[in-house]
């Protein structure tokens, strides 16, 4: 068994640590930095649940070994929130617009939101459905989740 | 579930990573790792060793001269946007729309599509209709593979244990000519049930030269030849198309299990395959 030293910036704080080659970045931010927001439910990518940001790209995070992210900045949704503690447009508009049920899909969902939006916030309904086609939510329906992602891309552009 | 404990190995240039290769009997390349990362999850793949080739920056070019070269390691967040594949590949991003979704996008790579070769793979496809030449390396070696040499079975490439993908290069066709992607699949973005690409050029209403190819329906992706003979030289007329292309299709070996039935597969393809078509025809008569 090898083990092998990583660090990482994790929401703007240094998380170093010791990790099995075989451990996905997934595991290591749940296990090792105790970020439990991320979710991990498929662990073969097509769930989107673990997504998280990896300098500034969307990635899955069961899909990428933590010694992969060595040196790497990581946003979770535990780095989502504003740094006084307020909510993100896209979190907010999640609460207003009844986006979430059990919550398991929620992280994965605005993760991949936020790098989406971030890169540019002008987007179609189209787009936007396509962005988070790769996510999967079994409660919902998707109609509350499209409508907070529009809601938060109307604020984000205007900002 | 979990991978199998492996040892890693992250070369950060390309001799050593060949060097690696030459001496470990039992290493898996990871690149992107969107396909290679399942599996080892899965366990349906428990190397000793996984070599990481994300530190091969000198993998990860696009140029053209007179062809268009694209590095093994660059990412398919990078084709989809870059301007000489938007020029010179513009069916290379069209197929991309249906390769997974942008967050697998942002680390798979083309030469991990490419030594993957899912059957339903759309890359490989991309490559085949302009018959894409490979560069293979070894520690000894340099290989040229023709891309419709490189699929030797169901997910097998011809390349050897001890060699790494390094460079895909695409000639693309001279003069005017249109190109067209069909896919479907249940879910965008997940594999093609059945999927079909096509490159086509008309003269004076006459087919005077096609290239098909056709994914998720078979073993592997390939060309779709014996169609394209039937094709090339007859006038372009979508009636008499649909009708030659029939016999083509009843030979092919239709993949068939327990949620797609090779019946609806041809179906299907047969669908997708005058989609391609004519798309490729309207893009050829309008460029």
């Amino acid at each position: 068994m090898q083990e092998l030293d990583v660090q990482m910036h994790v929401n703007g704080k240094v998380i170093s640590g010791r990790v099995e080659s075989r451990t996905h970045l997934g595991d290591f931010l749940r296990q090792s930095a105790g970020l439990t927001g991320t979710h991990l439910g498929c662990e073969h990518g097509v769930c989107g649940a673990c997504t998280v940001i990896v300098d500034g790209d969307a990635v899955r995070s069961c899909l990428m070994l933590a010694v992969q992210a060595d040196n790497c900045k990581v946003t979770t949704i535990e780095g989502i929130a504003e740094e006084d503690g307020s909510l993100h447009p896209l979190q907010e508009a999640f609460r207003n617009n009844h986006a979430l049920q059990c919550g398991f899909c929620t992280a994965g969902m605005i993760t991949s939101l936020h790098a989406f939006l971030t890169e540019n916030p002008n987007r179609s309904e189209t787009e936007i459905r396509e962005a988070i086609s790769g996510n999967i939510c079994r409660c919902t329906g998707y109609q509350g989740i499209v409508s907070a992602a529009m809601e938060a891309a109307e604020k984000l552009a205007n900002r | 579930m979990k991978a199998s404990a492996f040892s890693y190995h992250k070369p950060l240039s390309l001799e050593d990573a060949l060097g690696l290769l030459k001496n470990e009997e039992d290493a898996k390349i990871l690149a992107g790792g969107q396909s290679l990362m399942p599996m080892l999850n899965m366990r349906f793949v428990q190397p000793e060793t996984v070599v990481d080739v994300n530190g091969l920056n000198e993998l990860a070019s696009i140029s053209f001269t007179d062809k268009v070269e694209i590095g093994a390691l660059t990412r398919q967040k990078t084709l989809v946007v870059d301007p000489i594949i938007k020029q010179h590949l513009p069916i290379m991003q069209e197929a991309l729309t249906w390769v997974g979704h942008f967050q697998t996008q942002s680390r798979g790579t083309i030469g991990g599509s490419l030594c993957h070769l899912d059957p339903a793979a759309e890359l490989p496809m991309v490559a085949l209709l302009y018959d894409a030449e490979l560069e293979v390396a070894s520690a000894s070696e340099i290989r040229l593979i023709p891309m419709q040499e490189w699929a030797l079975a169901y997910m097998m490439p011809s390349i050897g244990h001890d060699e790494l993908l390094t460079k895909i290069m695409i000639k693309p066709w001279r003069g005017a000519y249109g190109y067209g992607f069909q896919e479907f699949a249940r879910r965008h973005g997940d594999f093609a049930i059945a999927a079909a690409g096509c490159l086509l050029k008309i003269e004076n209403e006459m087919i005077t030269d096609i290239a098909l190819s056709i994914g998720g329906v078979e073993d592997v992706p390939r060309r779709f030849t014996e169609c394209e003979d039937i094709l090339r030289g007859i006038n372009y007329d979508i009636d008499k198309i649909k009708a030659v292309i029939l016999k083509p299709l009843d030979q092919i070996n239709f993949l068939d299990d327990s949620l797609v039935t090779g019946a609806y597969r041809r179906k299907l393809l047969n669908g997708l395959l005058v989609r391609a078509i004519e798309q490729a025809a309207g893009r050829a008569k309008s460029s």
